[in-house]
């Protein structure tokens, strides 16, 4: 199992602190943030594990992860999704579009290094 | 006994003498001289047709068999008359102003110019009124056969019916010469009249003058005569309180339904006024032919041999005692009598016949168009010459199919049943709105059908008609249906008998009918018209402005009233209007003049079938059904209250959507903005926890590092600040708890900070600015900061929401009308139209992607600012890009 994190997030100072949690733990991150071209970027890299945030420009996180888990080939992508907003539908509707895992922002580093770990590892 | 031969010559010289009267009278009518042929006199001498040889020879034998009974057949016309103000008048006002040309005429027109109605009542009119005239001519005929020679070639039936038949058709010439000399009722049949008069004139003087042979030259005074009468068989004879007042209701509707009392009473009334001359004239009349009646009976009664006939005692008692002149005179009084009867019946049947049966069938028959066929002029008088002849010839046959056998009172009494029928309809028409053309229909029908089953069949004679079986066991044996017992009501008099229940079906039919249907709009109209007659004298049903060609009208005119009459008409109207020529412009009016013209001629509901062949409609119009809207005002007032009412409703359950929409989206903003807040507050908290989390961790993190996360959670920090501080200044600002610091600060230094708090002082932070520095030198009173506020969120906006590839911002400032209005305008895609409404709303926050990062608080704080500083702010539409408008009043500021 490879050890490669593909980031969609447009949030810099959070995609600083992410990118610096997971390479220090040894992962190769490639960062992303536009909505609209996400879902080639995935196509593109072909990452063991996709970081997703909701609210993207120009195309919601959601929407993206309903495109990846269409693709045939990506339907088994673990994908874990991030979102600022925290409310109880967000999470429901992110379970119902096939997320391997939900976290809610501000996230704990240990947690998101966890998760990630167990993602890549299941 | 004077001689035969003489007789016939004297006859016949009094015929020609009426001749000549009507040929003269109609000569003056017709030159415009002869007022006294208008008089009231004239009119209530030709009022006299009610007296017939019926009351001329009948009513002495009515008395010598019944006793006084005969008196209520004058009593009825004198209640009638007496009484003229409440019905007369207003049939006499209906028939001008409708041009009503006929009894059926009128019972057609009110109930919606039904043609249908007009042919019944027509019908019934030529049923009740042969038997009338069969009357006439056998009288005349019995009156002849006194003065035949006893010799041995007695009069034989045969004498009897040549007779009839030459007096029938001498009436027939006499009737068609002055009867249909001219075609417009209106223009009335002054020759016919006038010999009427003179002819009432001289029954009313025959009579008296027997009268007085028989008191004084016969019985000898006065007291000797009421001695005779005492000791008479007359005095004994009883009052049947049931056949007085059964004959008294007869008389009094004949005076009102018989066509040709109808005729003169209505149709030739020269003027309205005439009435009231009328109302005491005329039964002081009925009382002077009547005062002689009794001696009369009484003294043939005495003097003359048993069996002879007490319907002839008249001529029979002067004859008998050699007073041939006297004999003479009397019978010229019941010649008279027999033939004005005969003359307005016979005009009155055929005016009814051409104008309801023989011109609708033609109508029917020649579609193409009235203007199309031959004369109808010509059609019409030959129609009315036919009708004439024909309603004689009916009289004739008649009498010879009764044999000339019955008694003379016996035949009238029949006669007004009959024709009393039409009296429900008649005056429920002009008295009751609510008379429907079905329910007259329904209840001449019903009346007119018991009347023949009761009255008129049994009379025609036994076995002619009903076998006496079947009037003594009624109808296959079914003893209820019996004629003259209906429902086994026994022991009544035939005549009241047949009175009673055939007006008793009538009323019932009638009533109930109209009460069970709905009046058309056109019977409204007419109903409205009839019954309050006086109320509006003038208008008829209407025609709209019509298409109609006026030379169509023109010809068909021509033909019905004649050339000179017709263009004489059309160049008035023309004139009338301004116009040169004959033919005049179609207006409703126009129509409406002309349609009353020619139904004068041809009848109402004729008249307006031919006008509405030509105009190409024979219906409503809209300004009819505007009238018929008129009377149901109240209705229109009512619903249009529901209207009003159910339109508040609808307004408030708009109002109610609005608010319940607005209630909604509100808090589907404040679900968007809380979770907008959620997002903001979130996003800087996780950098801020992961660095620090970093930094906790301590280890293996290089001084660049350090200082790096350290700064990130610095500006983090900041900005969470920064979000708050907004939160709480639109809270303050919406509350109305800031306080503002106003002075008086130049507009131009207030642009240039807030430029400068944006990073954008002079064309910086990307974005080309475009100002006019001298516009902008504007000193304001108000507080500066809040301002500058505005102007920073506004400019941000531009900075962060400006597409274009060089974005710009066009800074604008005018000041007029006591206010001054700063413009922001920048060179992007601007705001979608849909969204423009919603900017300034707290909590809203465009759908758009390159809003994100903003809470949606800028442009609701500005807002808020704005209506704190007095002012306004709004987006400007068509500037070519986001354009917002933030205008101040210029109190207390000058020009710097």
């Amino acid at each position: 199992m490879g050890k490669h994190v593909l980031l969609i997030e447009d949030e810099p100072n959070i995609i600083e602190a992410i990118r610096f949690l997971l390479s220090r733990d040894g992962w190769q991150v490639d960062t992303h943030s536009d909505g609209t071209t996400a879902l080639e970027k995935v196509m593109e890299k072909r990452p063991d594990i996709v970081i997703l945030d909701v609210m993207l420009p120009g195309r919601s996180g959601f929407d993206i992860l309903r495109d990846i888990r269409a693709d045939a080939d990506l339907a088994a992508l673990p994908v874990l999704m991030l979102t600022a907003k925290g409310q109880v539908k967000d999470r429901e509707l992110a379970e119902r579009l096939g997320a391997s895992r939900f976290m809610a922002k501000p996230f704990s580093n240990t947690e998101v290094l966890e998760t990630v770990r167990a993602l890549a590892g299941g | 006994m004077i001689a035969f031969n003489l007789l016939v010559a004297i006859c016949l010289a009094y015929v020609v003498f009426l001749f000549g009267v009507a040929f003269l009278a109609e000569r003056r009518a017709a030159r415009g001289q002869g007022g006294w042929l208008r008089s009231s006199a004239v009119y209530t001498l030709s009022l006299s047709v009610y007296c017939t040889a019926w009351t001329f020879y009948g009513a002495v034998g009515y008395a010598a068999r019944s006793g006084l009974e005969f008196v209520t057949i004058y009593l009825g016309p004198t209640l009638v008359l007496i009484g003229w103000w409440w019905t007369l008048r207003k049939l006499v006002r209906i028939g001008k102003t409708q041009r009503i040309t006929s009894v059926a005429d009128l019972i057609s027109s009110r109930y919606g110019k039904s043609n249908t109605l007009g042919v019944i009542v027509t019908l019934i009119a030529v049923v009740g009124t042969t038997p009338y005239i069969a009357l006439q001519l056998q009288s005349v005929t019995l009156s002849f056969a006194v003065f035949a020679p006893e010799s041995a070639t007695r009069w034989g039936a045969g004498d009897l019916n040549a007779t009839a038949l030459t007096v029938a058709a001498g009436l027939a010439v006499f009737t068609v010469l002055f009867g249909t000399r001219n075609l417009d009722a209106n223009e009335r049949h002054h020759g016919v009249v006038t010999a009427i008069a003179v002819e009432a004139v001289v029954k009313l003087v025959a009579l008296m003058a027997v009268g007085v042979f028989v008191v004084w030259g016969l019985a000898g005074g006065v007291g000797a005569m009421l001695e005779r009468i005492e000791a008479s068989p007359l005095a004994g004879m009883p009052v049947v309180p049931g056949r007085w007042m059964g004959l008294t209701f007869l008389s009094a509707a004949a005076i009102l339904t018989l066509p040709r009392m109808f005729q003169v009473l209505v149709v030739e009334n020269e003027d309205e006024r005439h009435l009231a001359t009328a109302a005491w004239a005329f039964p002081a009349y009925l009382f002077l032919m009547s005062l002689f009646v009794v001696p009369i009976a009484v003294m043939g009664l005495s003097e003359m041999a048993p069996g002879s006939n007490p319907d002839l005692f008249v001529l029979s008692l002067p004859l008998a005692h050699g007073r041939d002149g006297l004999a003479t005179l009397a019978f010229l009084g019941g010649f008279s009598s027999a033939t004005s009867m005969v003359i307005v019946a016979a005009i009155a049947l055929s005016t009814m016949v051409s104008n309801h049966i023989v011109m609708p069938l033609f109508l029917n028959w020649t579609r193409a168009g009235a203007t199309m066929s031959g004369d109808v002029r010509t059609l019409v008088l030959r129609a009315r010459r036919v009708s004439i002849g024909a309603v004689l010839f009916l009289g004739y046959l008649y009498y010879r199919l009764t044999g000339g056998s019955e008694a003379l009172a016996a035949i009238g009494l029949i006669s007004f049943a009959g024709v009393a029928q039409v009296l429900p309809a008649l005056l429920g028409g002009i008295l009751w709105r609510g008379a429907t053309r079905t329910g007259a229909i329904a209840g001449l029908a019903a009346g007119f059908s018991v009347w023949a089953y009761t009255l008129f069949l049994p009379s025609v004679g036994e076995g002619a008609v009903m076998g006496a079986r079947l009037l003594a066991e009624g109808p296959w044996g079914i003893g209820w249906l019996r004629p003259q017992a209906l429902f086994g009501l026994e022991g009544l008099d035939p005549l009241v008998h047949a009175v009673v229940f055939s007006m008793a079906a009538n009323v019932a039919a009638f009533v109930s009918v109209s009460l069970a249907g709905f009046p058309s709009p056109m019977e409204r109209l007419q109903g409205a018209q009839f019954v309050n007659v006086f109320d509006h004298s003038t208008a008829g049903q209407g025609w709209s402005q019509g298409r109609a060609e006026a030379e169509d009208l023109l010809l068909m005119t021509q033909r019905i009233l004649g050339p000179v009459e017709a263009q004489g008409l059309f160049q008035r109207a023309a004139a009338g209007q301004g116009k040169q020529g004959y033919l005049p412009d179609i207006t409703p009016e126009f129509l409406q003049r002309l349609e009353r013209q020619l139904a004068g001629s041809v009848g109402a509901a004729t008249a307006h079938a031919m006008v509405g062949q030509i105009v190409g409609r024979s219906s409503v119009s809209v300004e009819d059904l505007m009238r018929v809207a008129d009377e149901t005002a109240q209705m229109m007032e009512y619903s249009s209250q529901l209207e009003a009412k159910s339109e508040e409703l609808a307004r408030t359950a708009r109002q109610l959507r609005e608010a319940n929409e607005k209630l909604t989206g509100l808090s589907v903003q404040k679900d968007a903005f809380l979770s907008q807040i959620s997002h903001e507050l979130r996003t800087p908290m996780t950098s801020i926890r992961a660095f620090s989390e970093i930094l906790m961790d301590g280890d293996r993190l290089d001084p660049a590092e350090l200082g790096k996360y350290s700064r990130i959670i610095h500006e983090e920090s900041l900005r969470l600040t920064r979000l708050l501080d907004d939160l709480l200044d639109l809270s303050v600002l919406e509350n109305g708890q800031v306080t503002l610091h106003a002075q008086p600060v130049n507009l131009h230094d207030l642009l240039d900070r807030a430029l400068a708090a944006t990073g954008s002082p002079v064309g910086g932070g990307g974005l080309h600015l475009r100002r006019d520095p001298g516009a902008e030198r504007v000193v304001l009173v108000t507080d500066g900061d809040r301002l500058s506020q505005v102007f920073i969120n506004l400019i941000a906006n531009a900075q962060k929401y400006c597409d274009a590839a060089v974005p710009e911002l066009t800074i604008r400032v005018r000041a007029a009308h006591g206010a001054v209005a700063v413009d922001f305008i920048d060179n992007g895609s601007g705001i979608p139209a849909q969204s423009q409404a919603i900017i300034f709303e707290k909590f809203s926050r465009l759908s758009d992607p390159r809003s994100a990062g903003g809470a949606g608080l800028g442009l609701a704080i500005c807002r808020e600012i704005m209506v704190r500083l007095g002012g306004s702010i709004s987006y400007l539409p068509g500037q070519g890009g986001a354009a917002f408008r933030v205008s101040l009043p210029l109190r207390r500021a000058e020009a710097a």
